[in-house]
């Protein structure tokens, strides 16, 4: 499928849990890694060049698209992208004054920020998951996982950015009085100092790390999935014109990528079409089911069916997530703003 | 190869029951203070999402590594 035709489906998991990692290589020096077992032994130092690149272009997309908006913004009705990032903006708002009650300008910016990057990052997984990858291996580029939310490196890195500001303005706003509440917090008495500074540590410590690995355990497991889905279009190859479709019949069990990329674009087509009002929605369904299983037997139908329904469970998911990211975010800021 | 299809199953189940055990005490609760008080239904609501999300987390984490068990470590182990 993606690239050099991975001979087993382990490999087809592998390669695609794969990031590009451009790093310093002990023996042949800075360049990508050539595989899981090259990314390894560049250790500490290596890039995660697909996540990096796709974080901030997502990142640069989502300040393009609300400065936009603002520049345009007028007291009169607001119309298509402008409506959409009002309601945004908003929404945000509303959260903020919800859940924070210490007197800070940055943190309703900060919560907008988190709660569109994360949702765009996770919006990648909705992007068939061999389509970018593939393309990419045409063009020489061995490994690309488009969803920067299934990197921990990236969730984890988020945490801790809310970590540092938690324990910035902890300091700041309480000053000895997080000392004191780090130490005489559950117990009030000072022979309880160890266990209290113990038992609150572990507290503080656990905020970003069940914030960052949140985000990455359900995408990643959202992304396998779809992976585990997308290797049932190769399962019918081999077999009859039943199983197999069209495309079994052509190229063997050989899984022919161009030969999928038409089938997509012209499912996307007909959906078009139906977005423009030129057929009826039945017919759509219709339709596309049969391309489907013309063109890839009943198992690439059942398989697409399956992406299908996965990606619209996925789509409360990933909005899910960005939220709660959002919230917890606010939460711990609200109560590193909380003076006692 | 066996062991790991059992832990993997065990990861599957045990996360399952005790996110089922969680939903269903959030829904219940859910119904009951809206039964209560209707006025307080979307405020409610949206509370609860927040934390079904929460509870979803854990197990949701438990099933993307019984995943990659089934499907990549076991047959390595196995071959």
């Amino acid at each position: 499928m993606a690239g050099e035709n991975p001979a087993s489906t382990t490999e087809y998991i592998q390669h695609h849990l794969q990031n590009l990692v451009y790093g310093n290589h002990p023996e042949s020096g800075w360049g990508f890694a050539q595989g899981a077992q090259e990314a390894a032994e560049m250790g500490f130092w290596a890039f995660h060049v697909d996540s990096l690149a796709w974080s901030l272009g997502l990142g640069i997309l989502f300040c393009w698209l609300f400065r936009y908006a603002a520049n345009r913004a007028t007291t009169g009705v607001p119309s298509g992208v402008l409506s959409f990032v009002e309601l945004v903006v908003e929404f945000i708002d509303g959260s903020v004054k919800d859940s924070f009650h210490g007197v800070n300008k940055m943190v309703a910016p900060l919560a907008l920020t988190i709660f569109v990057w994360v949702f765009l990052m996770n919006l990648m997984d909705l992007i068939p998951v061999d389509l970018i990858p593939y393309l990419l291996a045409q063009a020489g580029v061995g490994y690309q996982k488009i969803v920067p939310s299934t990197d921990p490196n990236i969730t984890m890195g988020m945490a801790l950015g809310v970590f540092i500001l938690m324990l910035y303005y902890s300091i700041k706003i309480k000053g000895t009085g997080f000392i004191k509440e780090l130490t005489m917090h559950p117990f009030n008495h000072w022979a309880f100092i160890p266990i209290n500074l113990f038992m609150e540590t572990v507290g503080l410590l656990a905020k970003p790390f069940s914030l960052g690995l949140r985000l990455f355990g359900n995408m990643y497991a959202g992304e396998m999935i779809f992976i585990l889905i997308a290797m049932m279009f190769a399962a019918g190859a081999g077999g009859g014109i039943a199983a197999g479709g069209i495309h079994a019949q052509i190229f063997g069990e050989h899984t022919n990528f161009l030969f999928w990329l038409a089938v997509f674009a012209l499912v996307c087509g007909v959906c078009w079409l139906n977005l423009k009002g030129k057929i009826t929605t039945g017919k759509t369904v219709l339709i596309a089911a049969i391309i489907m299983t013309l063109s890839g037997g009943v198992f690439a139908f059942a398989g697409g069916l399956m992406q299908w329904g996965w990606a619209v469970f996925h789509i409360l998911v990933i909005t899910l997530q960005a939220f709660i990211f959002m919230v917890l975010t606010i939460v711990y800021l609200s109560m590193a703003h909380e003076d006692h | 190869m066996e062991l790991v299809i059992i832990a993997a199953a065990i990861m599957l189940g045990l996360g399952a029951l005790g996110a089922a055990v969680g939903m269903g005490l959030l829904g219940g609760k859910l119904i009951e203070g809206t039964a209560r008080q209707p006025e307080l239904g979307p405020m409610l609501q949206g509370k609860m999402f927040l934390l079904a999300g929460l509870i979803d987390a854990v197990p949701i984490i438990g099933v993307g590594i019984a995943m990659y068990l089934i499907f990549v470590v076991a047959p390595s182990v196995g071959a």
